[in-house]
């Protein structure tokens, strides 16, 4: 009785676990499979019927690639500009928020976490005409100002830091998880550090920034992956051709290009599952050094 | 005994409000001050973060031919119309006073200007007046909008992207409910590998899938249509689960079991006991689909290449501003059209918002 009382909850559970279960196997499991068998084949999609076996071709080509190395440093170096920007920047916002003092505080808030919801396609073209260099706003003030006024998007060297900046609108959720990190601090843990004399910049740096370290990580994982992902804003300002000198070649935009510009389903298959395991790699790597510097109040979480 | 008790008393009254008045009122004085600052700081940091908007929007109502020396604020060069002619108007130095006249005569060193007041009597000004500011008068030029609307065909694209909003919407959430209810309420073997799996593709690359899909897509003909951004929303997306999930495990379970002792099937329940309790969480998840599907680009752009009469705002927004480089103010108006709806329904269910950030990054 007791057993088919369990074996009817477990079905009418798996029941609704159903459409779940079955679109992990239709839109993830499966395609996974199916693109790992397509990266060992020459697969073009646009040209049926022909397609070959190659080995391990494609892998081969992808680990030599100029323009996957290429793809990797403008990645990296988006993110070694972008992230400390995306990390410093929403604490500032929180911090601000969860002082006291300030006034205003909701409209605040609703300010600094509209450019959210702004449609990326639309954030990208305002500031495409931003850092335009002849009428854009941020150059004329430089040059009123007397400063050298940099023609953000098509210069190499400027096209990162340029991306890195519009980035900045997207800040608004990591500013509300680490609002709410702040709340959790335990007031007490500041009181005694005042009784014993601490001043406000030792308060930060030895228990704020302690005691959200788990936001800030879990900021981190979500920044680190979103690089790999990157794509909508540099394809709306440069289209296909990935910026001046392939300066915003992204992973995703090269990807992007050997997909659905040339129509290479084999050798995007493989670089789908490079990206696959990179993103994989990060998230292990991240998690695992974690212990070592990230604090959770409740031990294990 | 009174009269000492009261002499006693008073410089004790005094005592006790002279002596600490002073820090009370200085450290009143020190927390307005930290307040102000504080909040200036913050005026101008959302200045500076939210300039853009303000580019945008004085942009949008700008003229379509700019001159060099115009304002950054929508503008159209002063003229003075007179005996059927228009001339412009320009500051002009005259005597030590700056007047504003119009240019009837432009001569190379010398030129002829009449005051409009009084247009009858020509002055005769030495100097090149090229070195002249203009006079401007502050115009915006509402009309863009209208022209932007025409030219990017945006009823279309706003019906298109409501329509893929709405019915991903519906799946989205539909899917989410079911499943997030067999994830808190039943007992099935292997629910927290699946579980552990659900969260792993949340974290995980989801354009990864992208190519494999695509394939999938083209070979049974579904690309060129709405279908590949549709149906997949049908089958529970994992970050909407795993939100909805964490709020039916919060109510608690007296009144499904004994909705269920009553002889009400598990689906009945869910309908009529879990889901009046969930609303919040709900009304949620279809906000954060609205918005994802208002935003999404590489699924749009690579399902429906070549079939602009199925484009959503996103994709026609970024081909339209490919097409039109030379016209920055339609391509500005053009943004602000796309964000009004989204801005609109943020500013009305802010706090929705906040909360599903918080519930999904936080507690996990």
């Amino acid at each position: 009785m007791g057993t088919s009382l369990a074996r009817r909850e477990s079905t009418w559970g798996l029941l609704f676990l159903a459409p779940w279960i079955l679109g992990f196997l239709l839109f993830f499991a499966g395609p996974m499979l199916a693109s790992l068998a397509a990266s060992f084949t020459d697969l073009v999609l646009v040209r049926p019927g022909a397609t070959h076996f190659i080995g391990l071709a494609n892998w081969a080509r992808l680990l030599n690639d100029p323009l996957v190395i290429k793809s990797l440093l403008v990645t990296g170096n988006f993110l070694l500009i972008a992230m400390p920007i995306g990390l410093a920047l929403p604490l500032l916002m929180a911090v601000l928020l969860n002082s006291t003092r300030l006034l205003l505080k909701p409209l605040f808030r609703a300010l600094f976490f509209l450019p959210v919801l702004i449609p990326g396609v639309a954030a990208a073209v305002i500031w495409q005409g931003v850092l335009n260099v002849h009428t854009g706003w941020i150059d004329l003030s430089l040059s009123g100002l007397g400063l050298p006024a940099p023609d953000w998007l098509n210069d190499p060297q400027w096209v990162i830091p340029a991306l890195s900046l519009i980035s900045t609108w997207s800040v608004g959720n990591a500013m509300i998880i680490m609002l709410a990190g702040l709340q959790n601090v335990p007031t007490e843990l500041y009181d005694a550090a005042k009784v014993d004399g601490a001043n406000a910049f030792y308060r930060f740096f030895k228990i704020t920034i302690p005691m959200i370290s788990p936001v800030i990580f879990y900021n981190l994982v979500l920044a680190a992956i979103a690089a790999f992902q990157y794509f909508l804003t540099a394809y709306v300002i440069y289209q296909n051709t990935a910026g001046p000198n392939n300066s915003a070649l992204f992973y995703m935009m090269n990807l992007f290009k050997e997909a659905f510009v040339y129509y290479n389903m084999g050798y995007a298959s493989a670089l789908a599952w490079g990206l696959f395991i990179v993103g994989l790699a990060i998230t292990i790597g991240l998690f695992t050094t974690a212990r070592r510097w990230v604090y959770y109040a409740g031990g294990d979480s | 005994m009174a009269a000492q008790s009261g002499i006693a008393s008073k410089p004790r009254i005094a005592a006790v409000h002279s002596v600490p008045s002073i820090p009370v009122v200085s450290k009143q004085l020190r927390g307005l001050m930290v307040a102000g600052t504080l909040s200036l700081f913050a005026t101008l940091l959302v200045t500076v973060y939210l300039m853009p908007l303000g580019y945008a929007a004085a942009l949008s109502v700008r003229s379509a031919s700019v001159e060099a020396g115009q304002p950054l604020w929508p503008s159209d060069p002063a003229q003075f119309a007179y005996n059927g002619q228009t001339y412009d108007l320009y500051n002009v130095p005259v005597n030590g006073a700056v007047r504003t006249l119009a240019l009837t005569k432009p001569g190379r060193e010398a030129s002829t200007f009449v005051d409009p007041a009084n247009p009858t009597q020509p002055i005769e000004w030495q100097g090149r007046w090229r070195t002249l500011d203009r006079v401007w008068n502050f115009s915006p030029h509402w009309a863009n909008f209208a022209e932007a609307w025409k030219i990017t065909n945006f009823g279309r694209l706003f019906f298109n992207t409501v329509a893929i909003a709405v019915i991903g919407t519906i799946g989205a959430v539909s899917s989410a409910v079911v499943v997030a209810y067999g994830f808190s309420r039943f007992h099935i073997p292997g629910k927290s590998i699946l579980f552990t799996i659900l969260v792993g593709t949340i974290i995980l690359p989801q354009q990864v899938t992208i190519v494999p899909t695509y394939a999938m897509f083209a070979s049974i003909g579904w690309v060129g249509t709405w279908l590949p951004l549709l149906v997949p929303h049908f089958f529970g997306n994992a970050y909407n689960v795993f939100l909805l999930r964490q709020f039916f495990m919060s109510i608690p379970r007296d009144l499904d079991e004994a909705a269920m002792i009553d002889g009400a099937s598990p689906f009945r329940t869910l309908i009529s006991v879990i889901l009046p309790q969930a609303w919040a969480a709900v009304i949620a998840v279809c906000l954060f689909h609205f918005f994802f599907a208002w935003n999404d680009f590489l699924a749009p752009l690579v399902y429906l290449v070549g079939h602009e009469e199925l484009w959503p705002i996103s994709v026609g927004m970024s081909y339209f501003t490919g097409q039109y480089t030379q016209l920055p103010q339609l391509i500005q108006a053009t943004a602000l059209m796309a964000m009004a709806l989204p801005v609109l329904i943020f500013i009305l269910a802010q706090k929705v918002f906040v909360q599903g950030v918080v519930v999904t990054g936080v507690d996990k």
